[in-house]
């Protein structure tokens, strides 16, 4: 289990001078205090892991976030920023002593530019509401994490998330122009604008993934783009895991770059038939989803190709859609991943580690020696072209036993992904999941310089402290800073 | 008397800081010095050139990864990667038009400290989008990396992107690795006659959002080698979808005039609009981003001043070039600030470059936070200080 910072005394002390202070900040319906209303905030996505915060805060305009911050920061109190509370690693997990500051009511659309590209909206906005509010004129936001119906745009920038569509279109970082941040002494700042490239140093890109510990995010200017004439989807089925892995690699060299570029293993291909009845070749041990897009000419072209170096791998199934309705079906199971794997377990952990492609094939057999020495079930659905794992295990919560072995597997996968020379995460952020394994990718300096950034933004450690980096004592901390 | 420092490994590059920092002897850190004359001028004892560390350290082009040494010239990286039909891209600019070649090319860890990028950013991203690792020595001695060599990666706070575009400043960087994409099969460019910088930037804007893909938009004024001004916009795609992409977007553009370069002259004009080569050359150069509707005002804005340019990046990218003065420069300042955009003086003589913020100031609340942060990875202050900001 992972432990969380002790709770300053001080604070569970002031506990309701703190509420009363707030409620002089934020109206009476964005103040949360209350044990039931509390209780929906006591996790998030890694719903293994639950505490009650202190209060919630429910801000309605940057200058209340303002106002929070510069009251907490004067009182010495911690602060969780919190979006959708979606995070797949335990990054928006409360704290006893912290007050969660959540974007909930921070849900307005405030600019589209078509001429410039650009749309400016308050950080609650979801991920889908962005292209809601353009897909009517022919455009969409290019970042497509499956949970885009929940999760607010100031999570996906505070997590730098991806999705299935980021080979070609790139993860959050590569289409954010602009942030409204407030620091935590109350600071507004503007970094970037409609602009690209802004001169001087990129706080963009640094705040970009950093997890809720530099800053509040209030609002984001994001590039929007025309959604291409159309797309379409094909299936190839393979005998092994090896040959789909160079299936993937001939489609690179190709010269072809997919819009999507997806890969499941045999557990994950009949789970999700099970539950999606999408037409998935039950007797495949690997299978590919390939989507191209342009007009109906430029798609049939692609696909062609596709084909061709498909059939070079002797794939046991090739299924080219023929229609929006077929591409659909072909996505169908795939979308629908983890409510598929949620069916066939009680429990599942979603890992999330990147590793080089060309390693794929030894790392999926190693997952599968490690899945029989656990005796644990584990389905493997990732992003093929850029290597980003997502090994599904599957345990039962209820069995204590049964969750240390899933983490300890867990965190197995991710030693091996950095061993073969990639990341522990490739989009979901490390939270406090995988926080404690931070020393096997960096050295102590390199874990000390980082802090040492986060101390430039927050050097009393009040913004999300208890995540990213594993704990150390506070006498360190101070030195960091 | 200076001190020229050229380590061949980064444990030189090590000493070489340390040195620097016991001795609190600040450092001008570059790599083979062809963008010197950028932003302000850093007057050291020491010089510390990277150009030492070469080589290319991996490439995997079915992953689309490749690594470099710092001072590995761009060139060599360049034709790694064509022989495996892919490339750089964020199409990095040949500035040597601008500030004078020095005979030397320029290195793949320079273009990263100053991000710079090409025509092809508009739609495909800056270098600083492609940085997928970076390894780099601090102002500490310390050789700190992050990101790795994988295409996916957010595993604690990204320095890469801290670090590139830095100009030197927060650490030496000493290897880089990117991520790369195929090269297209093919190109041509549409030519959009007699259109000035408005209902250019109106074309340009409406070809980018089109579904065809547009990679390159630029605007040309009259005298840059076409019959008056030009809008041009490029793609890059497989020969069937260039034709049928650039005839498609021809009549949905609908005007007189407009011609399909084929892929030589086409590939010539980008080359020359990624090098700058259609700006005069005045005393000063400036590079302005702004929105691209905001372009052509800026423009106008400065024209009084003697000040001229051309729009790159759909209007958004304004090269500017005019007399080397305070007063030409604070217009460019105003009028970038009307824009909500930002600047950079790319060229000027020492005094202006040392006289006028070369690139805009930051609110107290983030100096302040930049001094922090600069502190943190420089705390004796010996990585090209002043090269952004005086005093830092
Ligand atoms: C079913 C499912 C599918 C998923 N699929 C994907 C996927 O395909 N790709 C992917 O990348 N992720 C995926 N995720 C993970 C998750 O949805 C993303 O990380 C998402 O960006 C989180 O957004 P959120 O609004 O829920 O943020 P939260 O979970 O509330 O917070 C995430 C982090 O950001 C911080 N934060 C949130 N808002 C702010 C703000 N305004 N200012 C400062 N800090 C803030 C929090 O403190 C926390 O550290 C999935 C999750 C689920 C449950």
């Amino acid at each position: 289990m992972i432990r969380l910072p002790d709770p300053k005394p001080e604070t569970l002390a002031r506990r309701d001078a703190i509420v009363a202070g707030l409620s002089d900040i934020v109206p009476s319906t964005s103040l949360i205090s209350d044990e039931t209303r509390l209780k929906p905030y006591e996790t998030d996505g890694l719903s293994a892991y639950r505490q009650m915060p202190l209060a919630v805060a429910l801000p309605e305009t940057t200058e209340q976030v303002a106002a929070v911050l510069r009251f907490c920061h004067q009182n010495g109190v911690r602060v969780v920023p919190r979006g959708a509370g979606t995070s797949l690693s335990g990054g928006a997990l409360p704290m006893e002593d912290a007050v969660v500051v959540g974007m909930m009511k921070m849900n307005r659309i405030l600019d589209i530019n078509y001429p410039d590209r650009v749309a400016t909206v308050q950080a609650g906005v979801t991920n889908i509401g962005i292209t809601n509010a353009v897909a009517a004129d022919g455009f969409f936001y290019a970042p497509d994490p499956s949970s885009q119906l929940a999760c607010m745009i100031g999570g996906n920038v505070n997590m730098n998330s991806g999705g299935a569509h980021c080979l070609k279109y790139g993860v959050t970082a590569n289409n954010l122009l602009g942030l409204k941040i407030v620091t935590i002494d109350g600071e507004i700042l503007d970094i970037g604008g409609e602009h690209l490239d802004a001169a001087g140093y990129d706080w963009l890109g640094l705040l970009t993934g950093s997890e809720g510990m530099l800053a509040v995010v209030t609002e984001v200017t994001v590039r929007i783009l025309r959604s291409p004439e159309g797309a379409r989807a094909m299936l190839a089925a393979f005998t092994s895991n090896e040959i789909a892995g160079r299936c993937v690699d001939a489609i690179i060299a190709s010269g072809i770059i997919p819009v999507a570029l997806e890969f499941m293993d045999r557990p994950a291909i009949h789970a999700c038939e099970a539950f999606a009845h999408a037409g998935y070749p039950l007797d495949a041990e690997a299978m590919l989803i390939i989507e191209v897009e342009g007009s109906v000419a430029e798609q049939d072209d692609l696909l062609e190709q596709l084909k061709a170096i498909c059939q070079r791998f002797d794939p046991i199934s090739l299924k080219v859609s023929q229609s929006a309705e077929e591409s659909a079906a072909i996505w169908k199971g795939r979308k629908g991943a983890f409510g598929a794997i949620g069916r066939i377990s009680p429990d599942y952990l979603c890992m999330d580690g990147t590793i080089p492609t060309s390693r794929l094939p030894e790392v999926l057999r190693r997952i599968g020696e490690m899945s029989d020495s656990y005796g644990l079930k584990v389905a493997n659905i990732f992003h093929a072209g850029d290597g980003n794992l997502h090994p599904l295990i599957m345990f039962d919560a209820n069995d204590p036993a049964s969750f240390q072995k899933a983490e300890m597997f867990g965190a197995d996968i991710l030693k091996l992904c950095v061993e073969v020379g990639g990341c522990l995460t490739g989009e979901h952020g490390v939270g406090v999941e995988k926080r404690d394994l931070m020393p096997v990718q960096f050295a102590p300096h390199e874990l000390a310089q980082q802090r040492a950034i986060k101390s430039a933004f927050d050097p009393d450690w009040l913004l999300n402290p208890s995540k990213v980096f594993p704990l150390i004592d506070p006498v360190a901390m101070a030195k960091a800073a | 008397m200076t001190l020229a420092l050229l380590p061949t490994d980064e444990a030189g590059v090590q000493d070489a800081v340390v040195s620097a920092a016991a001795a609190r002897e600040p450092l001008w850190v570059h790599g083979n010095g062809t963008k010197s004359g950028m932003l302000r001028r850093v007057e050291t004892a020491r010089v510390l050139s990277t150009a030492g560390l070469s080589g290319i350290t991996l490439y995997s082009p079915s992953e689309l990864i490749i690594s470099a040494r710092a001072g590995t010239p761009i060139g060599e990286v360049e034709a790694a990667l064509a022989e495996k039909g892919q490339q750089l891209t964020a199409e990095p600019p040949d500035l040597s038009r601008i500030f004078g070649a020095n005979g030397r090319p320029q290195t793949i860890g320079g273009v990263t400290a100053t991000n710079l990028s090409g025509p092809r950013r508009v739609a495909w991203g800056a270098m600083r989008d492609h940085v997928m690792g970076i390894r780099a020595v601090s102002g500490r001695g310390e050789v700190i990396h992050s990101g790795g060599r994988v295409l996916k990666n957010v595993t604690g706070l990204d320095l890469c992107k801290l670090f590139t575009g830095s100009h030197g400043t927060l650490g030496v960087i000493t290897e880089v690795t990117l991520k790369v994409l195929p090269a297209s099969a093919t190109s041509a460019t549409l030519v959009l006659p007699g259109l000035d910088a408005v209902t250019g930037v109106a074309a340009l804007s409406a070809a980018l959002g089109s579904p065809y893909g547009v990679s390159g938009a630029a605007w040309l004024p009259k005298g840059a080698g076409f019959d008056g001004p030009v809008g041009l916009v490029r793609i890059e795609d497989f020969a069937a979808s260039v034709a049928y992409r650039t005839e498609k977007l021809r009549a949905e553009l609908g005007i007189p005039g407009a011609e399909i370069l084929d892929e030589a002259s086409s590939r010539t004009i980008w080359k020359s609009v990624r090098d700058v080569l259609p700006l005069p050359l005045g005393d000063a150069v400036w590079r302005v981003s702004v929105r691209p509707s905001a372009g052509p005002g800026v423009l106008a804005a400065v024209a009084a001043a003697g000040i001229v340019g051309f729009l790159d990046w759909g209007g958004g990218l304004v090269w500017l070039s005019g007399p080397a003065s305070a007063a030409a420069h604070r217009q460019v300042e105003t009028a970038t600030r009307t824009a909500e955009g930002t600047w950079m003086l790319l060229r000027g003589p020492d005094c202006l470059r040392s006289a006028v913020d070369v690139v805009p100031p930051e609110v107290p609340a983030l100096a302040a936070i930049t001094r922090r942060m600069k502190a943190s990875l420089d705390p004796a202050g010996v990585l090209n200080p002043g090269r952004l900001y005086a005093g830092l």
